[in-house]
Order: structure tokens, then C-alpha cells, then sequence
């Protein structure tokens, strides 16, 4: 199974989520730059997070016109598993692939810390190993993750079953306490908190074994044997 | 073709919490005894120069190029675009 990693400049996570892929789950992960295209011979396509050109004007919104993004929104239209983290969130709302926008925090602070989710929908590529409502304790670090839609589209988020992950308290102001959200389709997954940072038990002083489901999810959507 | 400096000025829409105008007013302006200010509202404002023929086509312009672009999010932001001679 082949998992493209889109490197922007910026992308800081890049190298963390190649190593979770490649060492901890033996997938054959491949590095993209941002400016070049996708080969028809990917399986998965993972957004790192980081902060793509400096987050300057808007985080996410300069990645969000280069090249490779219309690869990847091809891919999308395919129903090939996408997943963006945190930056890669961004860059996904940014580019029309998902709904809403991230915001600054309501403490206005960049944001470091455990938080826990709860899974919202078990049926993406992403998730489809978890019990619903299970909870995953998980670490964000984020300026601008406080994920924002209005009534309308929160409606309808709710309505295609859209929310994936929420936080179980408040952490940033998101809407309906937001962290992850899908398309339509179910198979492009936005998600704020970083799984790459908390699969291994060595970093993960909580519990890595549901930050692994999202992972291992992925591998059984695809028939891969872990 | 004359050149234009135009202000394209990105603040968020009534209703989206503006946490940093808030902080500015409440921590800052009040705290300084300015009872008369009610209200602050951050913003971020891009200077734009540019060529256009006049200052009709330059506004124009200017808002095809942040519609286009994304220079603003619709859902949640405003542009407020202004053209100097």
C-alpha cells in the first residue's frame, strides 16, 4: 500500500508522519513536494502539519493553491482516503475539500497540550476501527484550530454525519466543540490534533493504543494486513 | 494607465468573536480609564499598488483578485476595499 506525504515549505511534520507510516506500520510511504503531481499509483494521500509558508495572510490558504492540490482533489473525487493533521487541516478547508475554516484560539495563545477526543463517526477510512464515542487521548499544538462553521453548514455537517472527532470539553471555542470533520463521502478526513505524536508508547505517557485505531483503520479500509 | 494604491482591509464578520479586539479593549483601553471607547475591532490590511487605467477598474480588479484568491474567507470574513490616486 502506498501513502503520499504532501511536502509544502514549511510542512514541520512531514518527517514524523513518514516515520509512524514507514517503522510503525509498514506501509510504503513516499514524500511529494507541493509542486509536483500525484502518481495514479497512491492509495492514501496525508497532509503533515506544520505551518506552510509561514502562515502568512491566512494558515493554510498559499498551500491551498499550489500544484499538487488539484491532484489531490482529483483523488478525492475518487473516493481515495485522504487525511489532513492540523496544518494539513488547514490546508484542506483552505482548498474547498472540506467545510468551515480554523480560526485563532479563543486564548488567542498557540496551544500545546493532551486533550481528548471523541470519536463522532465511525465509518471514514480514518476511523473505521473505533467504537463510537470512544475516546482518544491525543496532543494538539495549534495557533489557529478553533474550527468555525455557521449554523447553516453546522446543520448540514450534522445531518451527512460530517463530524468525526469533537473534543469532549471545551479546548479553543471550536463550533459544537469540533476537532475533525469529513467530507460527504466520508473518505477526506480533517483533523487538529496531531495521531503522528501519540501512537508510540515511548511518546505517549496516556494510552498510544487509540491514536493507532486511526492508522489501523486506514490499513483495514484497504485490506492490509497489521 | 495610472498607478493606484489600494486598502484591502480583512476584518471579521458581525457575529465572529474578534477575541483580540476584545482583549485590547477590555485589558488595554478600559483599563487606561478611555470610558468613551465602546468598541475595537481587529483587522489586517493589505496595500495593494497597482495599474489600472482608472480607479473604477483598479477597485475592480483589486476584488476579482481576493474573490479569486481567497485573499479573505467568505464564511467568516469581510473585505472592505478602498483606491488612492
Amino acid at each position: 500500500m502506498n501513502v503520499g506525504v504532501v511536502v509544502f515549505p514549511g510542512s514541520n511534520c512531514d518527517r514524523d508522519m513518514f516515520h509512524v507510516l514507514t517503522d510503525v506500520f509498514n506501509l510504503n510511504a513516499q514524500y511529494f513536494w507541493h509542486e509536483k503531481g500525484l502518481p495514479n499509483n497512491i492509495d492514501a494521500v496525508i497532509l503533515p502539519g506544520g505551518f506552510s509558508y509561514g502562515d502568512r495572510l491566512r494558515a493554510g490558504v498559499i498551500a491551498a493553491h499550489s500544484p499538487i492540490i488539484k491532484d489531490v482533489q482529483k483523488m478525492a473525487e475518487k473516493g481515495i482516503p485522504i487525511l489532513g493533521v492540523c496544518n494539513g487541516f488547514q490546508i484542506l478547508v483552505e482548498s474547498g475539500l472540506l467545510p468551515g475554516v480554523l480560526l485563532k484560539n479563543n486564548s488567542l495563545n498557540f496551544m500545546c497540550k493532551w486533550t481528548n477526543l471523541v470519536v463522532e463517526n465511525n465509518s471514514t477510512p480514518f476511523t473505521s476501527q473505533f467504537k463510537l464515542n470512544q475516546k482518544i487521548p491525543i496532543p494538539i499544538a495549534n495557533g489557529e484550530g478553533r474550527y468555525f462553521v455557521d449554523e447553516t453548514t453546522l446543520k448540514k455537517l450534522k445531518k451527512h454525519n460530517q463530524i468525526v472527532f469533537k473534543y469532549d470539553k471545551v479546548v479553543n471555542g471550536s463550533s459544537d466543540r469540533i476537532a475533525g470533520v469529513c467530507n460527504e463521502d466520508g473518505n477526506v478526513v480533517g483533523m487538529m490534533p496531531h495521531p503522528e505524536r501519540a501512537v508510540e508508547s515511548e511518546i505517549n505517557p496516556i494510552d498510544n493504543k487509540p491514536s493507532s485505531l486511526i492508522f489501523e483503520s486506514l490499513l483495514s479500509t484497504m485490506g492490509v494486513k497489521h | 494607465m495610472a498607478t493606484y494604491t489600494v486598502h484591502v482591509t480583512i476584518e471579521n464578520k458581525p457575529g465572529i468573536s474578534d477575541p483580540e479586539g476584545e482583549t485590547i479593549l477590555n485589558d488595554l483601553v478600559l483599563k487606561g480609564s478611555h470610558k468613551s471607547v465602546s468598541k475595537i475591532k481587529t483587522a489586517k490590511m493589505l496595500k495593494f499598488t497597482i495599474k489600472e487605467k482608472d480607479k473604477k477598474t483598479a477597485g475592480k480588479k483589486i476584488q476579482e483578485i481576493c474573490d479569486e484568491l481567497r485573499i479573505y474567507n467568505p464564511m467568516v470574513s469581510k473585505v472592505t476595499i478602498d483606491v488612492f490616486d
